[in-house]
């Protein structure tokens, strides 16, 4: 049972094949046997989730299940969840017992999943491999020397192993895609604005978004419904319909414009990746789409504009942690001066402080031009590209990551870690929604097909997705390390 | 040499919302210590500003009052910096596109003549907490429940010449805002703070002096106290060859003075950048009309009114609309009574020095406005006379009555105009005092206007105060002169 | 534009990060190489083009002034390291 998708889970519910507690109560249990190799769940909840299976169960018998009722998921530990440790992956919230709820804990809760924890990350969603987390490092169920990528790498990992069937990972700078892709699943990162940030710690405001990562399109799209829509406590959140994005994913794909941007192809792309996103093309034009070439000029500003504003935002997010209404506090502070500086020092890992640091240099008086608002021109110029693009396909593909996962301690350099997102980072720039879909290996990792569409198209996206898992079996593909252990 | 005094005031005016800028906590003054203080205000992890209608409405009507220039789109920054009582370790603000642009601000100094004072700005922030530094073995206690209250900062160019022009142009803000119902304007609550900013320059010079900002002045009093301490000390440290710093200092009200607030830091750098949390707040011109056909009259309309329609001196029409709740009270006193001169005159007149003699403001008056005017009826129709209507207010203002007729019907103040009882009030009169009228008929007749103030004051006693003084004189001089 | 030592101490300054020696110069290198990375922005022609703030054309939508929060003291401050009579407790403010 841990390795059906969500709507075939749903199926089996219905069916009365087993109850959601037994669900739950397996998944704990290999949880349990496995996560000590993987370390993708920081916090187990493991009474609210069997409560939660158990009032599921009963709503279900009541006749009252809707199509998220009793499944099992969990949240990357950047989702302020009431009475549960939140801790962002960092030291400076390992006492943070969330007060409150995040809007999309809420909803989910709402919508009747049962949550069995919260999933390991990259310290305050900053990196690609997940090696920076103050909980360890995860590793990939495909190679376990190999990274799950990051910053939503427990989500992601825990979904590939079988021990959850899908997961929230929020994504700032390709946080859901490039994880999603290095451990072989389905990830979402919705439309700026669809989603509500309301409860989600803040890496980078006007880039970050959640979104579900899953087994399948289809899964995405349950999941998404049961996410987005209006938050008053969110003013960044839009009051737009939420449309049934299951309704359209059957649609034929006969007519469908694929563009592949000729930047997306270049130097530094791994020629397995390569080979498996040209067989991807070839898949959706025996499906009727058509592909030609198009450009998106400014891709390689887009990792410097976004190194700019990311941090600058981060820097200014993070100035609440300052150890006096919640969070790390150090010992014996001398004055104030002294409880800032080592509260902070010892609340942060190293690539948190490199971007508090690199932010608040930029910011600063003499530099605010030349950095920041250079960057957010630049940001214009890069929306510009995609607006454009779109003008002429309906969507954009290409691979999610120029490698497949990367070995564990292998980039020590941070620059070169941040170059990886060379294909995703764009996307959050003009904050236009893109998925990663499974779409073959390089040896035992998988690689990551990316799908793009322009502001508010996912159910175009989540359509195009699962056409091409209806005609492929990428996305069936399990680890064996969670065959062999199960 | 001769000196030139130049001020500028940066003020902050809590605006009177029920909830905050951008929470739904409330705002009321003087809770429990954080308890007003929601997820919002604390900054917590994860939570995002949602803005006020309310504050927005505010601010927009500050802009037309001042007939400032209300641009289409604003924008909210973060003003970066760490300090305990500012929970997300930066102040929402507005740095670069504030909501109310240039407007100008009309002051009245103490000789009637009026001043315009140019407004540069002002935006919309929200306030920070209190720190509490009473002795917490040592700590300082830290209160939140005012973080988030809606601030609009407005900021004056340097305009004013004098500590004089620049109490006129802060108590000019206050009227303002209390007539647009903004602001309490409170300032022993901190409902209104001030900065001052303060240089001196050679008369005739045409460049400015470097300048002093002096915080925490926050009476019209220390106003005035701590710019002319700022100027004194600024002219003695330039006539003893020294410089003046630019520096921030503190205004002691203890000590009244000046001290410099420099710590060990080096300059503040506040990198402010736009909030990602809030987007561009755009006003349609549909919005700022409604606002704009909506506005009370405000105190310079007023001022005019009372002087133009109902011609009242310059200074009683300034008096009278110096706030919003005089010029209520007075307005629905010459409404009831339909005299504007009778109206003015016990406003300042009775009804102040009461008010004066037990501390009251007029909002708190005993004697309503409605009160007041139906006892100025009596007084025009000639019901009572001018004593008795002091007799009247002050039972009014002792609780005595529900209206002036009922105690003039009660305490039989009714003033007596039937000349046949007067008469009979003069003949006992005359008929008790033979000695004084034999003087009086022996004085020379120039001399017999004063002599016959006895006998008036003899006849008023025994009407108890009800007789008609005018009517009591003639008959009276009709009767000894005969 | 390069990056110095002083460069690095004032930020951890003004951010409020206690940092070794050792440690800034580590920073230094770092920072120095991100910013180069990010220096390639200096070389497009951005002349004329508005600076982008948010993805979405949208506006501000405002919240009806109602007081819709109630006390939570207790709850919010179980997570606090130091509160004593309802106050967050920090080490002494000299004004």
């Amino acid at each position: 049972m841990h390795d059906k998708t969500l709507a075939e889970l749903t199926r089996s519910l219905e069916a009365g094949e087993f109850s959601s507690r037994e669900l739950t109560q397996h998944l704990l249990g290999r949880i349990d046997r496995l996560d000590g190799k993987l370390n993708s769940f920081i916090t187990v909840t493991y009474d609210q989730a069997l409560a939660a299976a158990e009032a599921a169960d009963k709503a279900r018998a009541a006749g009252e299940a809707g199509p998220l009722t009793g499944l099992p998921l969990a949240l990357k530990d950047i989702f302020c969840t009431q009475g549960v440790k939140t801790t962002a992956g960092s030291r400076m919230l390992d006492n943070f017992i969330s007060p409150y709820d995040a809007t999309i804990v809420e909803k989910l809760e709402a919508a009747g999943t049962v949550s069995l924890g919260k999933t390991n990350m990259d310290e305050f969603a900053m990196g690609s491999s997940n090696e920076n987390s103050h909980y360890g490092a995860v590793k990939n169920p495909w190679d376990l020397d190999a990274v799950p990528g990051g910053s939503s790498g427990g989500s992601a990992a825990a979904v590939a192993s079988g021990l959850v069937p899908a997961a929230i990972g929020t994504d700032t700078g390709g946080s859901i895609r490039q994880p999603a892709a290095f451990c072989g699943i389905t990830g979402l990162k919705p439309t700026y604005g669809r989603v509500s940030r309301y409860g989600m710690i803040a890496y980078a405001s006007s880039l970050d978004q959640a979104g579900p990562m899953a087994r399948s399109a289809e899964d995405c799209a349950l999941l998404l419904g049961a996410m987005a829509g209006h938050d008053l406590r969110d003013s960044t959140c839009v009051a737009r319909g939420v449309p049934d994005y299951t309704e359209e994913l059957d649609t034929p794909l006969a007519g469908l414009k694929i563009g592949l941007p000729r930047e997306y192809f270049g130097d530094g792309l791994d020629p397995q990746v390569e080979a498996a996103i040209r067989e991807a093309i070839k898949v959706f034009e025996s499906l009727g789409a058509s592909v030609r070439e198009v450009s998106l000029p400014h891709t390689h500003y887009a990792i410097p504009a976004y190194y700019v504003i990311a941090p600058a935002e981060a820097s200014s997010n993070l100035s609440r942690f300052d150890g006096v209404r919640f969070g790390h506090r150090c010992d014996n502070p001398a004055d104030l001066i002294d409880l800032y500086k080592r509260s902070r020092a010892e609340g942060f890992g190293d690539e948190v402080k490199r971007r508090i640091l690199i932010g608040t240099h930029t910011l600063s008086e003499g530099f605010f031009d030349a950095y920041y608002k250079k960057a957010q021109q630049v940001r214009r110029l890069i929306r510009q590209d995609f607006l454009d693009a779109f003008e002429e396909v309906d969507v954009l593909m290409g691979p999610a990551s120029p490698t497949p996962a990367f070995d564990l301690g292998a980039k020590k350099d941070p620059v070169s870690m941040y170059l990886q997102d060379i294909y995703t980072i764009a996307i959050n720039l003009a904050g236009i929604p893109g998925m990663s879909v499974p779409a073959g290996f390089a040896g035992s990792r998988p690689i990551g097909l990316q799908i793009l569409g322009s502001h508010f198209t996912e159910a175009r996206l989540l359509n195009v997705a699962h056409q091409f898992q209806q005609a492929t079996d990428w996305h069936r593909q399990r680890p064996a390390f969670a065959e062999e252990n199960a | 040499m001769q000196w030139e005094t130049v001020i500028g005031l940066e003020v902050h005016v809590q605006l009177a919302t029920r909830s905050k800028i951008f929470s739904g906590a409330s705002t009321a003054f003087g809770a429990e210590p954080n308890t007003q203080a929601c997820a919002v205000d604390l900054g917590l992890p994860g939570v995002l500003p949602v803005l006020n209608e309310a504050a927005v409405a505010m601010a927009v009507k500050f802009g037309l009052a001042i007939h400032a220039e209300i641009p289409e789109v604003s924008v909210f920054d973060r003003k970066n910096y760490f300090y305990p009582d500012l929970p997300k370790g930066y102040q929402t603000s507005q740095m670069y596109q504030p909501i109310v642009g240039a407007g100008i601000v009309e002051i009245t100094l103490e000789d009637g003549t009026t001043k315009p004072i140019r407004v540069h700005h002002a935006h919309l922030e929200e306030d920070a907490g209190k720190s509490l530094h009473e002795d917490f073995h040592g700590m300082t206690g830290v209160d939140l429940n005012r973080a988030g209250t809606p601030l609009l900062e407005i900021v004056s160019e340097p305009d004013m010449r004098s500590a004089k022009e620049a109490a006129a142009y802060l108590k000019a803000i206050h009227s303002i805002v209390t007539y647009l119902g903004i602001s309490d304007g409170n300032m022993a609550e901190g409902s209104m703070r001030c900065d001052v900013n303060v240089s001196v320059r050679p008369q005739g010079q045409e460049a400015f002096g470097t300048r002093a900002e002096i915080k925490n002045v926050n009476s019209f009093r220390f106003v005035e106290r701590a710019i002319a301490f700022e100027v004194e000390r600024q002219i003695e440290l330039l006539e003893d060859g020294g410089k003046v710093v630019q520096e921030t200092r503190l205004f002691d009200p203890e000590r009244d003075e000046t001290r410099s607030m420099r710590t060990k830091e080096e300059a503040n750098d506040y990198r402010y950048f736009p909030c990602p949390d809030l987007l561009p707040v755009v006003l349609d011109q549909a919005y700022i009309d409604h606002l704009r056909d909506n506005l009370p009259e405000l105190p310079a309309e007023k001022r005019a009114r009372f002087e133009n329609e109902l011609g009242l001196s310059a200074y009683d029409a300034s008096v009278l609309s110096a706030t919003r709740e005089m010029a209520d009270y007075f307005d629905e006193v010459k409404d009831v009574c339909g005299d504007a001169k009778q109206a003015a005159n016990w406003v300042q007149g009775e009804l102040s020095g009461a008010l004066n003699r037990e501390g009251l403001s007029i909002k708190d008056s005993p004697v309503s406005a409605r009160q007041l005017g139906e006892l100025l009826v009596r007084v025009i129709d000639d019901t009572i006379n001018g004593k008795a209507a002091k007799q009247v207010f002050q039972a009014l203002w002792n609780g005595q009555g529900a209206s002036a007729d009922d105690i003039i019907e009660a305490q039989g103040l009714k003033q007596v105009t039937d000349s046949g009882a007067i008469e009979a009030m003069i003949d006992q009169v005359i008929a008790d005092s033979p000695a004084q009228v034999a003087q009086y008929r022996d004085a020379e007749p120039d001399k017999r206007g004063k002599m016959i103030g006895y006998f008036v004051g003899q006849v008023m006693k025994a009407s108890r105060g009800t007789a008609n003084p005018q009517q009591v004189n003639a008959l009276l001089k009709e009767k000894l002169d005969a | 534009m390069a990056l110095e030592h002083a460069d690095v101490q004032r930020a951890a300054h003004l951010a409020r990060l206690g940092l070794t020696d050792n440690e800034a110069a580590r920073y230094v290198d770092d920072l120095g190489r991100i910013l180069e990375m990010v220096d390639l922005l200096q070389g497009l022609d951005t002349e004329g083009v508005a600076p982008l703030a948010h993805p979405l054309d949208v506006t501000q939508r405002l919240r009806a002034d109602e007081v819709t929060e109630s006390d939570q003291r207790a709850r919010f401050q179980r997570c606090a390291p130091a509160v004593e009579n309802g106050l967050y407790l920090v080490p002494r403010v000299v004004e």
